[in-house]
């Protein structure tokens, strides 16, 4: 076996960059800052790599044939009861060394980027440091030994994704949207939080090798009935997925992710499309033995999962801010992912849904993060994010053109890129689950192609925009990222999962049945066939559609109105009717109830210093009426 | 002797040392001199004691000294520490001396000021390193009486009427006190002999159940008052608005502390069965402190009401631990009374910088303050953070070490109560990015404030000191835990005598 150990070195690079460009970023030339974050980040991929084919192609397997779990590096890190502690380790197994090798190529191609993107901007230094506490935070949680690391990392990135998502600070929109998603996912942590607190109260333990193993306390313990007809264990994993609907975007904890395109792009690509919204898929994966015995937390999975991919590819053919479409096809993909966790067995053949959901995270990881740095460098190009101020840009931007294309026809689905492959099993084992849902994930296959080209064709063709400044392609620094990414999105689709990535780390079989795979290749032609259609060529189809929708097609524009209820709860309800009357109660009641006796003790006091009046005439009169009803008082109380 | 009278000897050196400083200059750097030696020992005194411990010196109390001064009563000068007291001296050495540098712009009287503060520092230090309950309400009353002279003297606003009622409210709390401790007194030695203030001693002793259940609420009460519990902590968002930095500071940091650890070292630990039959009681009320907290913060728009009524919340998760009556929990009560301790006198601290600039304290006066200030912005940042429960800041360790243990609890109504608490972490998310949203970032709304300065190299020292007591406890929390861990033996076992069933 392969000492592992030296994985921790993945984490610590990111961190010791974050504490020095963080402290001493300013005293540099920017720059410095930009190529001590890159450097580090291609060291943690390089040893990323490396690992990977250490694990899955030297001594990642045990004796059956089945990768097993190796515990790299743990430490302890804090007492809480006898049997509860929490550790600092690095777990390494097939969905954490593949989540390592998407997180460094990413984060990676991010930085690269973003030298050119950021380059002049003010709190470069900045940027850096952030990004590169995020990318700490982000191993750090995919690599925990432990659901309470995981818990740690996971608000580690929550704030990292808060300060880049308030990355220009001065600007009211971004400072609010950095608040939303901050508080929205906290919301959804506190369900985690709770989720924790019960796992760990009916197992007696935090440790995921202890809770997935074959007789884990989990399995065993807290299946009885404890409320409102489900067990401990089943409400603690419906409170642990809210956590992962928080940070994924699931339905209705989605709609900060919109509002966080307000970050840079860069930004955008890196933490809102490849890989901290996928880190609820990715806690779901990671207690999916858990979740497959309790079928009830399963099946809110994966109607969760399903309804919010097709709610989000309903709002994303509306949009017109590009970067926005690309949030909500975020929202959609992720959906899907859930949803093949939701529909997965356990174990072989039947784990296929787990092996398709961490494919599809795997190719989208790519495609996703293309999409959004080819967004970026037409954003930087032409100083816009709304698509009517696109259009003609394939003849400005040759390199960015082909890459972008390649990432729409990936995520459509069309064969041989990588998406067909990933989307084919997640449709594949919907298949097996339920005629209904695959149904809606086809539609949501179609519409996906929709929308996507739908982009593509109103930046790239559409109407021949006039310019103020000619638009230029990006440096290199930009384009090269692209261009490796596009590669990524081309070809990750062959590397075969089902051998590495599998529910119980037993490889099997798979192929490509045609029953599925037809209809979906169709479904994706079909979206980009009437794209062509409408957005070639600048016509007004588009609008005569939309208004035939009528009502309809203005709720999907405008969200479904879901930021609406959220703000009647939190402004009316929460402020108004609770905070307020507190704030009132406190001062009125509360402190006024303090000062009353204050006051009943002055007002006492008033009263009783007017005896002292220092006139003898007064004391007698009190000393002998006084003398008088005591006798009186005598002579009663002797009569009787 | 034993290094513990350090901490009573050098307060009154320094005092000395003041008194006898010919000008501003001199006062500042006897009180820096003073309180950095200060410091020092509690390091030492941190080092010396892990020291011991690891030597496999098992003694409850370690460093005792013991001097009779009033025969009469049995009142002894009896000192010595556990890991919880070597813990709270640490946290009130570390706030003390960052409170002499934030108050380095004093400039009325400076030389009573500087007294006063160290005065009270000094009956914090002794009230945490005794063990005779007179001698220990004694520091008490010699930390709460100067408050009354810093408030009314060099406060701001409605200086005069926080003063008075902050006192009177905190007088009322210690009568209370007496009346309890008078009590435990009078049935410290059930099984005959003479009778004794020893905390120890009567510990080791069991007082009759009749007396605990009488006696609880006078001390629970007594020390919440000071430990702002609701509905008694309306002092607090008054008198922290009136009263100048330092004097929040150490009064949120270390003042506030004293209600806690009273609450724990004589009321829970002396009288365990009164707790048991008292605590559903006091953890209702607990309960609503931490969400009523909360909630009150939200609708404040001066800073120091928002921080005030954020320590009322905080604070209300001291008690509530502690009336879980389990280890872990009273663990994070303990950490959660210096975490809170430190980063409260930070936001004090930030907000008494913030409020020397701008000369306001109404956030929707100011606003983008991190462009013309960014060291102090920056440091707002890091203090909000930590008061919404960041990991890598002490706040989570310690609130998560409390929601662990209080979970664990086997009972239905204390895990119910543990959500309600834990819910409060997403409405201080609330209130802290508000502010930081408000005040920090965005637009620069008032020109004048553009050219304010940022801090100056006193305030940095404060505030850096701080920030680095919250970061290295929340980054390794672990040596504080066990340390801590190890002074609670006596009290869990005490509990699990008096109720072996709710125990986990």
């Amino acid at each position: 076996m392969i000492d592992f150990s030296y994985t921790v070195l993945i984490l610590l690079i990111p961190l010791v960059v974050f504490v020095v460009v963080g402290l001493f970023g300013n005293r540099f030339k920017p720059i410095v800052s930009g190529l001590v974050g890159t450097t580090g980040l291609f060291i943690g991929w390089v040893l990323s790599i490396f690992t990977a084919y250490n694990y899955f192609f030297v001594s990642g397997k045990g004796a059956e044939g089945a990768f097993v779990k190796v515990l790299a590096f743990s430490m302890r890190w804090l007492n809480l009861t006898d049997k509860l502690h929490i550790d600092m380790g690095v777990l390494l197994d097939p969905i954490s060394v593949m989540m390592l090798i998407v997180i460094t190529t990413v984060s990676f191609m991010v930085h690269l980027y973003s030298i050119g993107y950021m380059a002049g901007e003010k709190g470069f230094s900045r940027f850096f440091a952030t990004l590169s506490l995020f990318s700490f935070s982000m191993l750090g949680l995919v690599v925990a030994t432990n659901i309470f690391q995981m818990y740690i990392f996971w608000e580690l990135v929550g704030v990292s994704s808060y300060l880049l998502i308030g990355f220009y600070y001065t600007k009211d929109s971004a400072v609010a949207a950095s608040k939303k998603a901050f508080i929205v996912t906290r919301f959804a942590d506190l369900g985690f939080l709770i989720g924790i607190l019960m796992l760990s109260y009916a197992t007696g333990t935090f440790d995921f090798i202890k809770l997935t193993a074959p007789d884990s306390p989990a399995l065993t313990s807290g299946q009885g009935v404890w409320f409102l007809g489900l067990s401990t264990m089943t409400w603690s994993m419906i409170f642990i997925f809210m956590g992962g609907a928080g940070k994924s975007a699931m339905f209705p904890l989605h709609i900060w992710l919109p509002d966080a395109m307000e970050g840079p792009t860069p930004v955008s690509a890196l933490i809102h499309a490849a890989t901290m919204v996928v880190a609820g898929v990715y806690l779901v994966a990671r207690l999916f033995p858990i979740y497959h015995m309790n079928a009830v937390a399963l099946d809110v999975v994966m109607y969760v999962g399903a309804f919010s991919s097709i709610f989000a590819a309903v709002v994303a053919c509306t949009q017109y801010d590009i970067k926005r479409v690309l949030a909500y096809s975020t929202m959609s993909q992720i959906g899907m992912m859930m949803f093949a966790l939701g529909v997965s067995g356990y174990g072989g053949e039947e784990g296929l849904g787990f092996m398709a959901s961490m494919f599809h995270l795997f190719t989208h990881a790519f495609f996703k993060a293309l999409l959004f740095l080819g967004a970026g460098a037409i954003i930087h190009a032409v100083h816009s994010n709304v698509m009517q101020d696109m259009g003609g840009l394939r003849k400005h931007m040759p390199i960015t053109h082909a890459t972008f294309l390649i990432a729409c026809l990936a995520i459509a689905g069309i064969p041989p890129l990588s998406g067909f492959f990933s989307k084919d099993e997640i449709l594949a084992a919907g298949h097996m689950k339920s005629m209904f849902l695959f149904i809606v994930e086809l539609t949501v296959s179609g519409l996906t192609a929709f929308y996507m080209f739908r982009l593509y064709y109103n930046i790239f063709w559409g109407k021949n925009t006039h310019y103020h400044h000619t638009p230029h392609e990006a440096p290199l620094t930009m384009t090269l990222p692209l261009m490796i990414l596009a590669l990524g999105a081309l070809f990750a689709g062959l590397v075969p999962f089902a051998s590495l990535v599998t529910s119980d780390g037993m490889p099997f079989e798979t192929h490509i049945e045609l029953g599925v795979a037809i209809p979906a290749v169709l479904a994706g032609l079909i979206g980009i066939t009437i794209a062509t259609l409408m957005y070639r060529k600048e016509t007004n189809v588009p609008e005569r559609i939309f208004n035939t929708l009528g009502g309809f097609s203005k709720a999907a524009f405008n969200k479904f109105y879901i930021d609406e209820v959220y703000l009647f709860i939190t402004k009316k309800i929460l402020f108004n009717y609770v905070s307020r009357p507190v704030a009132w109660f406190d001062r009125h009641i509360v402190d006024g109830a303090m000062n009353g006796m204050a006051y009943v003790t002055n007002e006492a006091s008033d009263r009783v210093k007017k005896l002292q009046s220092g006139q003898v005439q007064q004391y007698a009169l009190v000393f002998v009426s006084g003398a008088l009803l005591l006798a009186l008082l005598f002579i009663y109380l002797w009569t009787n | 002797m034993s290094i513990l009278t350090l901490f009573i000897i050098i307060p009154v050196l320094t005092i000395i040392g003041i008194l006898f400083s010919k000008n501003h200059m001199q006062v500042k750097w006897v009180s820096v001199i003073g309180m950095s030696l200060q410091l020092i020992s509690a390091l030492a005194l941190i080092f010396l004691y892990l020291a011991e411990r690891r030597a496999g010196n098992m003694a409850e109390i370690l460093f005792v000294q013991d001097n009779l001064w009033y025969e009469s009563l049995n009142i002894h000068f009896y000192i010595g520490v556990d890991g919880v007291s070597v813990a709270m001296i640490g946290l009130t050495a570390l706030v003390v001396f960052a409170g002499i540098f934030a108050s380095w712009d004093i400039v009325d009287l400076p030389r009573e000021f500087f007294t006063s503060l160290i005065l009270l520092a000094s009956g914090v230090f002794g009230f945490f390193i005794s063990l005779d309950l007179f001698t220990m309400f004694l520091f008490y009353e010699l930390a709460v009486i100067p408050m009354y002279l810093l408030i009314g003297i060099w406060g701001s606003g409605p200086r005069h009427y926080s003063a008075m009622k902050l006192t009177l409210m905190l007088m009322g709390g210690s009568a209370f006190i007496l009346l309890g401790l008078l009590g435990i007194y009078f049935n410290s030695a059930p099984s005959g002999g003479p009778l004794t203030f020893d905390l120890i001693k009567i510990s080791k002793e069991h007082i009759p159940i009749a007396a605990q259940n009488f006696l609880f609420p006078f001390l629970f009460v007594g020390f919440g008052v000071l430990g702002a519990m609701f509905p008694f902590h309306t002092w607090s968002p008054d008198g922290h608005a009136s009263a100048p930095t330092a004097v929040s500071m150490l009064h949120a940091g270390v003042l506030m502390k004293l209600g806690g650890y009273g609450c724990y070292r004589v009321a829970v630990f002396l009288l365990p069965e009164g707790a048991h039959y008292w605590g559903w009681l006091f953890l209702i009320l607990a309960t609503i402190g931490v969400i009523y907290g909360a909630f009150g913060a939200i609708w404040q728009k001066d800073l120091k009401y928002i921080n005030a009524y954020s320590s009322v919340s905080h604070c209300a998760l001291v008690l509530f631990a502690i009336l879980m009556f389990n280890q872990t929990a009273i663990n994070g009560a303990i950490m959660q009374m210096i975490s809170h301790g430190i980063m409260t006198a930070l936001f004090f601290a930030l907000i008494g910088m913030i409020y020397g600039r701008t000369h306001t304290r109404y956030i929707n006066e100011m606003g983008g303050l991190m462009k013309v200030m960014p060291f102090l912005a920056v440091a707002y940042v890091i203090a909000g953070l930590a008061s919404l429960g960041l990991p890598g800041f002490s706040g989570f360790v310690a609130e998560m070490t409390i929601f662990v243990g209080s979970f664990q609890h086997p009972d239905t109504f204390h895990r119910v109560c543990t959500i309600i608490a834990a819910s409060s972490i997403v409405v201080t998310a609330v209130y802290v990015l508000r502010v930081v949203g408000v005040l920090l970032l965005g637009k620069i709304k008032n020109e004048a404030f553009e050219t304010l300065p940022d801090a100056k190299w006193h305030d940095r020292m404060s505030v850096v000191a701080l920030i680095a007591g919250i970061t290295i406890i929340g980054s390794a929390p672990l040596w504080l835990s066990d340390m801590i861990n190890g002074g609670l033996g006596p009290i869990v076992q005490k509990l699990l005598a008096a109720a072996p069933a709710i125990m986990p």
